[in-house]
């Protein structure tokens, strides 16, 4: 089924990582810590407007908005996976073939598939292509090097609408707030937990 | 007298210590709180916790979501400045390229070092730790004992403030009453687990850490500090003041601005600069140290980093507190024709037995954790209860296959999301995204329990560091080299570890997250990765056999003092910056009398 898209995506693969890298250094090892950072301001990002739709579209079937819930795409959880896949440092690196190359065999699936780009597709369409690559494929599948892209993109988006602070409030954090006194967990937990 | 530039320093002074951080920040103020005069030289650069510590920031607002990298290993919002595994310029080397001998040294470069971020974790060592050879045969006896200690930890413990309970278990000692701050409720997973835990004889206690849990008692503490020193008391009474107690929020790795835990920065030198007794000069790497013709020392030979120059200054007495191996590396670097070897090395142990802590982990998903109705579980910013180590009668019956013992530290919770959050979900969720995945995140979320192992590693002749005979620094400095070797006593207690938590976690009904190790040397955590290094100018009785006596003075050169962790001549489970404060103090009294009796 996607034997020739999964080629493909080896091959561009190669090509991302080969790709001239722009030079950039990280923040060092005093950077200011109070301070907010925005994507692109420590070092240049890489997606151009097609990837970058691409990876909005994907954040939306990852982490759809809810109610008055924003979606990973809201909150621009892309530019923090540029960000990542840009950065200088070799564990982000070694993210960025795997990212760029499966965006483009998400885009060339969607083609393939529906004779449109991933961004135009319906959600329906949409979830028939990430329902068959949202669990690890097995090494000899044709799908293995997707299921992998995906399994990292959707670790991606978890990081990056998670930790804000719309995203921590729905996965159930309520910290960071000053208290007087702490006063452990609620009797409520206690009796779940058959603490009392 | 203030932070200085070189330009200030005057030109004799009675002690120069040599580092900021828990040793130097505790030798200070001893010794300038008595009216000593005190130039502290940094090699990092001045820090204010008080405008550079995150407080409340989220991750959001960070480069990558506050991931680790190179430049910052403990994350984006870690306190340390310009420190980690690796220095720009300033390198060391290992002597073999075997992955299981690369000791690897961790270091930083700022007012107040290593505190600023560690993890306040405050234990005392027990009255078997200062005797570990006498129990077993093993290492090495310290020329003093927990009784020698005991009211110096009691001092440290008021002056830093640490919450804690005195439960009266083996080797585990009591604070005295009044010493400790009342310590804050375990958490939901902590709570759990002390439960389950009582089916495998663990006892799980509140630890002890130093953190603010309420406001320090600024009326009674400095009287029984500083007994007949009204000036002192009252320097220390408004100190005391200006610390606010914790408000539960804001991770201890970041440093506090509100100087609600203890870091040097925050608790030994503002009263220490309020004396009037204290010069610190940062941006000060000392090189080596003075000798007369006397065989004394006179002062310290240091580089200017910020004009690249060498300067010397002078004193009575020399204090090195640079950080175990940083002291071992002045000492050795002080080399001339008649200390072919450096200074203070007769005996020819300067540099040997470096010991780290066994480490150890094993985390567990837990489903009576999951989804838990929404509470505030930040607390302390670190843990709150943790398992001190509980088989001494087993190992002394020989039931055991390796000698000393580990304690358990727990991490459990929701805490402020940091990527990576939630990686490889996928064996719970099945590959869950979209809504589902949404809801498999709030309901996973907090259900997870890691367990670290901090164990005794016992001293031996495999793991010590020299000067590398080529390698230089950028100043032209020479450079440590380490040699490592765990004994089979390490791998095994580590292997342990893994054992007793994988069995913990079974009896919370939990899943381990991975399976645990094939061997000890599998299970150990990287030398050097703990960052709990001492030894390597270690204290003994018989000056052919140690570099410093009881009161951390060298045998060789009775002016020149350490007061770091470098003397340690055992590395107890307990984790050693408590111990390094209370030596750190003793030895500054000490050098009060000896100065009093016009014997310094």
């Amino acid at each position: 089924m996607a034997g020739t898209a999964a080629l493909m995506v080896t091959e561009r693969a190669a090509l991302a990582q080969g790709e001239a890298r722009p030079a950039a250094r990280g923040y060092g090892s005093d950077p200011d810590l109070v301070r907010s950072y925005q994507p692109g301001e420590l070092w240049p990002l890489s997606f151009n407007d097609h990837q970058r739709r691409t990876a909005t579209a994907l954040c939306d079937v990852i982490i759809p908005g809810e109610g008055s819930v924003p979606s990973a795409g809201d909150l621009k959880v892309q530019d923090f996976i540029d960000e990542w896949i840009s950065a200088p440092y070799p564990a982000q690196a070694a993210d960025r073939p795997r990212i760029l190359g499966g965006l483009e065999w998400i885009d060339g699936e969607s083609q393939r598939r529906f004779q449109r780009g991933f961004v135009e597709l319906s959600l329906a369409q949409k979830t028939a292509i990430c329902d068959d690559i949202c669990r690890v494929a097995p090494a000899d599948s044709p799908l293995h090097e997707p299921s992998h892209f995906f399994r990292r993109f959707r670790d991606l988006t978890a990081s990056g609408f998670f930790t804000t602070p719309e995203g921590a409030r729905d996965a159930g954090y309520v910290g960071n707030v000053p208290l007087a006194t702490f006063d452990g967990p609620p009797p409520e937990v206690l009796r779940r937990l058959g603490l009392e | 007298m203030p932070y200085i530039s070189p330009e200030q320093l005057q030109s004799q002074y009675d002690v120069i210590v040599v580092g900021s951080g828990a040793a130097g920040g505790q030798t200070a103020y001893t010794l300038a709180m008595e009216g000593v005069k005190v130039l502290m030289l940094e090699a990092g650069r001045y820090y204010d916790p008080q405008s550079e510590t995150p407080m409340f920031q989220d991750h959001s607002r960070a480069p990558l979501r506050g991931a680790s990298t190179p430049d910052k290993f403990f994350g984006f919002y870690d306190a340390t400045v310009d420190g980690g595994w690796k220095i720009e310029g300033e390198p060391y080397t290992l002597a073999s390229k075997d992955p299981a001998r690369r000791f690897e040294w961790w270091r930083a470069r700022m007012m107040g070092g290593r505190t600023n971020h560690w993890g306040r974790i405050s234990l005392r060592n027990g009255p078997y730790d200062f005797k570990p050879y006498s129990r077993d045969g093993l290492g090495f006896d310290w020329p003093l004992n927990y009784e020698d200690l005991a009211e110096y930890y009691d001092r440290v413990e008021m002056l830093i403030g640490v919450y804690g309970s005195n439960e009266g278990l083996e080797n585990t000692p009591n604070s005295s009453p009044g010493v400790l701050l009342p310590p804050p409720k375990a958490r939901a997973g902590e709570q759990y687990t002390r439960k389950h835990a009582k089916k495998l004889g663990l006892p799980v206690i509140p630890i002890h850490r130093a953190v603010l849990s309420v406001r320090q008692d600024s009326k009674t503490i400095p009287a029984r500090l500083h007994p007949n020193n009204p000036r002192a008391q009252r320097i220390l009474a408004k100190s005391m003041d200006e610390r606010a107690a914790c408000f539960w929020a804001t991770n201890c790795v970041r440093g506090c601005s509100t100087r609600a835990n203890y870091q040097s920065t925050t608790v030994h030198l503002p009263p220490a600069l309020a004396s009037g007794n204290l010069d610190i000069l940062p941006d000060a790497m000392a090189r080596e140290v003075l000798m007369d013709d006397a065989g004394k020392a006179q002062g310290v030979r240091f580089i200017d980093r910020r004009r690249n120059r060498e300067l010397e200054v002078r004193a009575r007495v020399v204090v090195l507190a640079a950080s175990a191996c940083e002291s071992v590396r002045v000492l050795l670097n002080s080399r001339s024709p008649r200390y072919p070897s450096g200074v203070a090395n007769s005996s020819g142990r300067v540099g040997k037995y470096i010991m780290d802590t066994v480490g150890g982990r094993l985390g567990g998903q837990i489903p009576a954790l999951e989804g838990l109705p929404l509470h505030n579980e930040d607390g302390a910013g670190g843990g709150h209860v943790y398992v001190p180590w509980w088989l001494y009668q087993e190992q002394h019956a020989g039931k055991l296959d390796f000698a000393r013992g580990y304690h358990v530290e727990f991490q459990t919770g929701r805490h402020l999301p940091a990527a990576p959050m939630f990686d490889g979900l996928e064996w719970l969720t099945g590959g869950s995204y979209g809504k589902r995945f949404k809801e498999d995140v709030r309901r996973y979320y907090g259900s997870f329990v890691g367990f670290a192992g901090r164990g005794e590693m016992i001293p031996n002749e495999d793991s010590f560091c020299d000067l590398d005979p080529v390698v230089k620094d950028k100043w032209g400095v020479p450079v440590l080299r380490f040699h490592w070797k765990w004994s089979e006593h390490e791998l095994k207690q580590a292997q342990h570890m893994e054992r007793t938590f994988a069995d913990l976690i079974s009896a919370l009904g939990g899943r381990l997250t991975r399976q645990p190790s094939k061997d000890g040397a599998a299970a150990i955590e990287a030398p050097g990765s703990i960052i709990h290094e001492v030894g390597g100018a270690i204290m003994g009785s018989d000056r052919r056999k140690s570099v410093t006596n009881q009161w951390c003075q060298t045998w060789d050169v009775p002016n020149l003092f350490l007061t770091d962790g470098a003397p340690f001549c055992s590395n107890a489970d307990k984790n050693p910056t408590l111990t390094i404060m209370a030596l750190a103090w003793r030895a500054a009294d000490y050098m009060l009398e000896e100065m009093r009796k016009g014997n310094l």
